[in-house]
């Protein structure tokens, strides 16, 4: 949302917007109080869009697979698309050097005590990247259930993992993470035979819940089983973006789309 | 979520409008927050008189509206009011529906103390 427009003047707080104060009229401030960062992450999202490059925020606990379901991309696309990651750990190159093995170019953001990654801490690493020999970018969030939800970085889609070792209620336990999702994830889907706690139409029950209606695929990433749905949904959301900065549009994830339905509306 | 650097980010508004306006001072600073901004109005609470401190915001008070978590159905387009672990519609039970408000973290408005008196803004 932004603040020129008046789309972050939302049915729910319209009346608070105009009310007069003291009988003068007061200009209400109305500005979200992660403006600097979202700021920043337009400006992100305008490096991208300049390079037709599609751009996309892996978001999960730790150790939920997000590395390994890259690597698996990376196999599969090489000869289809050039492919680069950022990587957000509180600390090692680990995951950059694995992705490096790959031959894929990666750079790691190191956040000391941060638990999520910002829309500044991706425009610096973007410096170091030559996004203009790039197809596809993926963004490594930290692994974090709570707090990268809430910060947008420029990308274009959010993908959310969920291993079948982490407990199918999840969706309903942190749904502000869940309900940014534009494609979930059920990871590790080969471990399903060995557990008897984990029912993918209950996960998938909890995310309908949050009255989303985005995809739900299941795979596993070191087994190379399930990918197919996966790279086929990358390769039509890269078509997609292409498309839409031939005609100069961009997207949002769908963390933003009531702002983005009520510029629709405004217009 | 980040509620003292949230706060930080919040003061840093405040302070860039009582500049803008020539205020010596600020008096009530007031907020909305929705169950689903990720933001903990109780550690916001906390966390002001932290990120406050030696700032034109010093003395002043953070007031904070919650949002409802109300949903429209695109279905039955009732508005009801929803959990956020539960969005679906209220009234038929269908999970079309679009958030109308509980995702806020809003400023919402500043009341600015200059030599005259009060101004809002």
């Amino acid at each position: 949302m932004c603040d020129t427009c008046g789309c972050n003047i939302t049915p729910g707080n319209r009346e608070f917007a105009y009310k007069p104060v003291n009988g003068t009229t007061a200009v209400a401030v109305l500005k979200s109080l992660l403006a600097r960062n979202d700021d920043q992450a337009i400006h992100n999202r305008q490096h991208f869009d300049r390079q037709r490059l599609l751009t996309i925020n892996l978001m999960s606990s730790p150790g939920s697979g997000k590395t390994a379901l890259l690597e698996a991309t990376i196999d599969a696309l090489r000869n289809e698309y050039r492919i680069g990651v950022i990587e957000g750990d509180l600390e090692t190159e680990n995951d950059a050097k694995r992705i490096r093995a790959k031959g894929v170019p990666a750079h790691q953001i190191t956040t000391g005590s941060a638990c999520h990654l910002d829309a500044h801490m991706v425009h610096e690493a973007l410096h170091q990247f030559p996004l203009a020999e790039l197809d596809i970018l993926f963004i490594e969030n930290v692994g974090n259930l709570v707090c990268p939800a809430s910060f947008d970085l420029g990308q274009h889609r959010n993908v959310v993992l969920l291993s079948v070792t982490e407990g199918d209620d999840k969706p309903a336990k942190y749904p502000v993470m869940f309900r940014a999702a534009d494609l979930l994830l059920l990871s590790k889907s080969d471990l399903l035979p060995l557990l008897d706690d984990f029912s993918p139409a209950r996960a998938e029950a909890n995310l309908r819940n949050l009255a989303s209606t985005v995809p739900v695929m299941q795979l596993a990433a070191r087994k190379a089983l399930g990918l197919q749905p996966w790279l086929d949904w990358l390769r039509s959301e890269l078509a997609w973006q292409r498309a839409r900065v031939d005609r100069g549009e961009t997207v949002q994830p769908r963390l933003q789309a009531d702002g983005a339905q009520l510029h629709e509306a405004a217009r | 979520m980040h509620e003292l650097s949230l706060c930080q980010s919040l003061i840093d508004q405040v302070q860039q409008l009582a500049l803008t306006h020539g205020a010596q001072s600020v008096g009530l600073v007031t907020l909305k927050i929705g169950p689903l901004s990720g933001v903990e109005p109780a550690l916001m609470q906390h966390a002001y008189p932290f990120a406050s401190a030696g700032t034109l915001a010093a003395e002043s008070t953070l007031v904070i509206e919650l949002a409802p978590l109300q949903v429209r159905c695109e279905s039955c387009g009732a508005e009801t009011e929803a959990e956020p672990s539960r969005l679906v519609c209220a009234a038929c039970g269908g999970c079309h529906t679009q958030l109308v408000s509980g995702d806020e973290m809003l400023l919402m408005s500043v009341e600015l103390i200059t030599a005259e008196g009060s101004n809002h803004v």
